[in-house]
């Protein structure tokens, strides 16, 4: 329905008219949702991608977890950020849509062996300086997430939830159902491989020998 | 406390978590002082966290279309509640509609499966008799030869007429299919209504 949805403030306007709007909408200006949305919708599909690794699996579950907040938004507390509040929904919608899946994604048996706890670094590129700013460019952005969607699934959601997300340690662990050992065992091994793949890129070159490959490296 | 470099790696994540033993701590940090390696994997590890748990790291491009979905889904269920006086009348249209439509489907020798996924659209003017394969365990249906087409390894993708991707609940693909729809659109104009049809699925590459 184009020119059903309005967009009186810019995206940025801060958090008492978000605020405002979120009032609006639970009182039952339902059409002004998207105008809520907005700002997030890129976050909201990127960690729905970030679990699923699938462009139309991540838009399903992004979009259902979307509307799903619609139907819940008068149970929002304004004690919790809206956008906190949106992202634990897709997460959820998210694993829930992977475990259904889960029959035809098992992963190798020998993944188990590798579970203990330790991790060799493959390269000591040093990486001092910390390119914030360049998270500004596009293919920065491009090439975390790919880096990151090459991480196999059992690294990456816990990866995801905690460093991505900010999940604590007891959040991620019950989001998943596994123990806390076992998310910690995860994350190091995340952390460190995610380190490998981007240290030699962004401490020397600065992501000159990108793009990644799954699975190998071009350096 | 002495401690190794393996040491060093073991318990680096928990080091940055600030769960580990002050005297490990301490070890830890005497031991980055002379180790060269294992600063620069502390840095880099450091840095990892820092950038993936910026809020601008994970923002890329989102799938062409999806805003439009998106905005025709909230309004489906702003719509859907809503409830309006004529309220009682519409659904007495729509259950009448729903017998016919189920007398209608019975009778049909094969019937239309639901959509893999509720909440696809089956595609509007895909010709029923264009050549289309289906993604392994997806749910979408593609032009033969398309590069998000999703094929198991060691597998062949499998191939059926469009109208039977639709029954099986098969939803098109927004890349190739539109891309399809959009040419075929000027090869309708060219060629005349039906011709195009025909052209399509004899050559079954539609040239992409």
């Amino acid at each position: 329905m184009p020119g059903k949805w309005t967009v009186t403030k810019p995206a940025d306007a801060g958090d008492r008219s978000e605020e405002e709007l979120i009032r609006r909408v639970q009182s039952g200006e339902r059409e002004r949702f998207y105008e809520l949305v907005r700002p997030y919708e890129r976050r909201v599909y990127a960690a729905a991608f970030a679990i699923l690794r699938n462009e139309a699996d991540a838009e399903d579950a992004a979009q259902e977890a979307i509307l799903k907040a619609l139907q819940h938004i008068k149970q929002f507390r304004a004690e919790a950020r809206f956008s906190t509040w949106l992202t634990q929904i897709v997460v959820n919608e998210a694993l829930m849509r992977r475990r259904k899946q889960h029959g035809n994604v098992m992963e190798p048996i020998g993944e188990r062996q590798e579970e203990d706890g330790s991790y060799t670094p493959r390269d000591f590129a040093d990486w001092r300086e910390i390119p914030s700013e360049s998270l500004e460019r596009k293919e920065v952005r491009q090439n975390l997430a790919k880096a990151l969607a090459s991480l196999k699934q059992q690294y990456r959601e816990v990866f995801v939830l905690r460093d991505v997300q900010h999940f604590s340690i007891e959040e991620t662990a019950e989001a998943l159902g596994i123990s806390r050992a076992s998310v910690k065992t995860r994350l190091l091994r995340a952390r460190l491989m995610l380190r490998d793949l981007l240290a030699p890129g962004l401490g020397g070159g600065f992501f000159a020998r990108l793009p990644f490959e799954k699975g190998s490296k071009p350096w | 406390m002495v401690v190794t470099c393996e040491h060093v790696w073991r318990e680096i994540s928990d080091y940055l978590e600030g769960e580990v033993s002050p005297e490990m701590r301490a070890a830890m940090e005497a031991h980055f002082k002379d180790c060269k390696h294992c600063q620069a994997v502390l840095d880099g590890t450091r840095n990892v966290l820092t950038l993936y748990g910026d809020d601008r790291a994970m923002e890329f491009e989102l799938p062409a279309g999806f805003d439009q979905r998106l905005k025709r889904r909230l309004a489906q269920e702003v719509a859907a509640g809503k409830p309006r006086s004529g309220m009682v009348w519409m659904l007495a249209v729509a259950a009448g509609a729903l017998f016919v439509g189920s007398y209608a489907l019975a009778r049909a020798a094969s019937p239309v499966e639901p959509l893999l996924s509720e909440h696809a659209q089956p595609g509007v003017g895909v010709p029923g008799g264009l050549l289309v394969q289906v993604d392994s365990d997806g749910k979408l249906y593609h032009v033969p030869g398309c590069d998000y087409l999703h094929v198991k390894p060691h597998e062949n993708p499998r191939s059926m007429t469009a109208e039977e991707a639709i029954r099986a609940g098969y939803t098109p693909c927004v890349r190739c299919l539109r891309r399809y729809l959009l040419q075929s659109k000027i090869w309708r104009t060219q060629a005349g209504e039906g011709l195009e049809n025909q052209i399509w699925v004899s050559s079954g590459q539609p040239g992409l």
